[in-house]
């Protein structure tokens, strides 16, 4: 679900790069939620966890995944920022652009870098709802991140141990959704 | 193992707001760790329980009892564990308070997600390193323990109680007796039980230094202090530092070396050759010879003060020749041990091979028969170790060693003069004789003091 994000070519590669990892299905959502009650004036970020629970109070019966992009900074109360966030092997996820950026960091635009980057995150925190860990595998998509430069040595794909376990999960969210 | 075994760090959390427990509760679950929280310092202390957790991060601002008092009460718990202080700015003072109470680090909030993470790896790291060095001192215990060479002879039991006697202290002490008796193993005991055991044990072998070198050997260099010094090279008495220096044939010092040990022993001083900055070193010395040091002595070929200054706790290892109830129990060790290496199945000595054991000559001491076992180990097939199969000379038992009163007499009086360190009053008060008689003996039978 985008939100105050309006990258459709961004947005479309994401979907696309979801499906092909996670061999699920992703739905660009066009419903428009409002999150200007997450920003921290003094911070000048948004609360990733308020973000959080407002993407799940919009889930219904669906046991689906999702996950809110942003270009918006993001933070936990007790950390200076973070790339995203996920409920452990829950319902949603929320992941910003913001730091993907190289003209955050003083350099000339990259577009390729800043979409592979938000990929990249977007699974890694699509793991986390898939109920992953981190991951010390040196190219899993898990391995935890804290600069743009280990986004970069890592690959877009699962290790094989944490592929079988979120494969494990989809299939289980799969059988449970047809048997209900 | 991609996914680390976090599960087995826990990590407390306490801080009186919900978003910020929550939040790093979730953040740290998803590095695996096994996380708890608390919003004051009641439910704290009813959560925190010796052993439980690894770490805890405390806020410094709570509701009643505040982060600094909670971090003593959790100390007084246990005192293992790890404590995190969290403080906004004006706070510092208080955190740096909690530091004197026993606090690990603190952080300012907010923190840096990366400095986080590897403050909570850091303190694995080094709880892990501190419970390995446990492990390892425990280990090095069990070493010496094992280490002990079997022996059932009075004569050895005897040296043993001497080693027992002075290990403990930082004496030193001077191995006496022919080569091959085992005087570095022995030297390796003292320093296994020494309170130095966790330090070096430095050997230097003066018998094979290279002329010209032996300073540099000793002492170090700097870069440069002569041709072919590229780097500066630390010598083996800076090496030994807490240690011990274990200096083998002590008797072959060359007349300089005699002269710079000796001022080393005395001030515990020295300089690198090539350099003039004093080091300054803490050793206990141990020395082994089989050379007739108080003969050399009176030759003038080692000087009487280092002699004094070496000689101070002397252990006179006897022959194997001396203590033939050991040869037996020792070669059974030996055999023990290289069947196990070579993972072979021999499991006894023939009554031929124990017979020739037992008579040979062992002019080379336990060295000659642990090659001789070694040897037999290789070439022997099935469960026995024939005669055959020992690579002595196997005429020797048929040629029974020297059983006269005579050769009984010089072998005993050579070993109680060198119990007594050539004191000749001592050696005469332990045989029973007169200065007189024991001199003639001497003489009689060229016998070393």
């Amino acid at each position: 679900m985008p939100l105050h994000f309006d990258d459709d070519q961004l947005l479309d590669d994401l979907s696309t790069t979801i499906t092909q990892v996670l061999h699920a299905p992703a739905v660009i959502l066009k419903d428009q939620l409002s999150i200007k009650e997450t920003w921290d004036p003094v911070r000048q970020q948004m609360n990733s966890s308020l973000i959080l629970n407002r993407l799940r109070q919009t889930k219904t019966d669906d046991p689906g995944k999702i996950i809110g992009v942003t270009d918006f900074d993001l933070f936990l109360p007790i950390l200076t920022y973070v790339f995203g966030e996920a409920d452990l092997d829950g319902t949603a996820a929320v992941v910003s652009s913001n730091r993907f950026r190289d003209e955050h960091y003083g350099l000339p635009p990259n577009r390729a870098s800043l979409s592979k980057r938000l990929q990249k995150e977007a699974i890694h925190e699509l793991g986390h709802t898939l109920g992953l860990v981190h991951c010390y595998q040196v190219s899993c998509v898990m391995r935890p991140s804290s600069y743009v430069e280990e986004i970069d040595y890592k690959s877009l794909g699962f290790c094989r141990t944490c592929q079988s376990q979120a494969q494990g999960s989809i299939d289980g969210s799969s059988a449970s959704l047809n048997d209900s | 193992m991609a996914v680390k075994n976090n599960k087995s760090v826990g990590i407390f959390i306490v801080d009186d707001e919900l978003s910020v427990r929550d939040s790093l509760t979730k953040w740290f679950k998803e590095f695996n760790y096994r996380v708890d929280s608390a919003g004051d310092a009641t439910e704290t202390l009813k959560k925190i329980k010796p052993g439980k957790w690894d770490i805890a991060f405390l806020d410094i601002k709570l509701p009643g009892m505040d982060g600094t008092e909670l971090n003593r009460k959790i100390k007084e718990i246990d005192p293992e564990i790890k404590t995190i202080m969290i403080t906004a700015h004006s706070s510092v003072e208080s955190a740096v308070k909690s530091l004197k109470d026993g606090a690990y680090d603190y952080v300012t909030k907010p923190v840096d997600p990366d400095y986080l993470i590897h403050l909570v790896e850091k303190i694995m790291k080094q709880k892990e390193l501190v419970s390995e060095n446990a492990r390892l001192k425990d280990r090095i215990q069990d070493f010496y323990e094992h280490d002990q060479i079997p022996c059932q002879s009075p004569a050895m039991e005897r040296v043993y109680d001497l080693i027992e006697a002075v290990a403990p202290t930082d004496t030193t002490v001077m191995i006496r007796g022919e080569s091959g008796t085992g005087k570095e193993l022995l030297a390796r005991s003292i320093h296994s039980a020494s309170p130095r055991r966790y330090f070096p044990i430095i050997t230097i072998n003066c018998g094979g230094l290279t002329p010209g070198l032996t300073e540099s050997e000793f002492f170090g260099h700097e870069k440069g202090a002569f041709t072919g010094a590229l780097y500066r090279r630390m010598g083996k008495l800076e090496m030994a530092n807490q240690g011990t220096i274990f200096l083998d044939e002590v008797g072959c010092l060359d007349a300089k070396t005699q002269t710079d040990l000796l001022r080393v022993i005395e001030s515990k001083q020295f300089t690198r050759v090539g350099g003039d900055k004093e080091i300054s070193v803490d050793f206990r010395l141990i020395c082994a010879t089989n050379r007739n040091l108080e003969q050399a002595v009176e030759n003038g070929e080692f000087r009487e003060d280092l002699y004094y200054r070496l000689n101070v706790f002397a252990v006179n290892v006897p022959p194997l020749r001396e203590r033939r109830p050991d040869i037996l129990l020792l070669a059974k060790h030996m055999l023990k041990k290289f069947t196990i290496g070579m993972n072979k199945k021999l499991i006894r000595f023939s009554p031929e091979a124990i017979e020739l054991l037992e008579n040979h000559a062992w002019a080379g001491n336990v060295r000659e028969l642990r090659n001789c076992v070694e040897r037999a180990v290789v070439v022997a097939v099935g469960e026995e170790v024939s005669a055959e199969s020992l690579p002595i000379i196997s005429n020797s038992r048929h040629q029974p060693q020297d059983k006269s009163l005579s050769a009984f007499e010089k072998s005993h009086i050579q070993s109680i003069l060198d119990e007594a360190g050539g004191n000749i009053m001592q050696a005469a008060n332990a045989l029973g004789i007169d200065r007189t008689t024991l001199y003639n003996k001497i003489e009689k039978y060229g016998l070393r003091r």
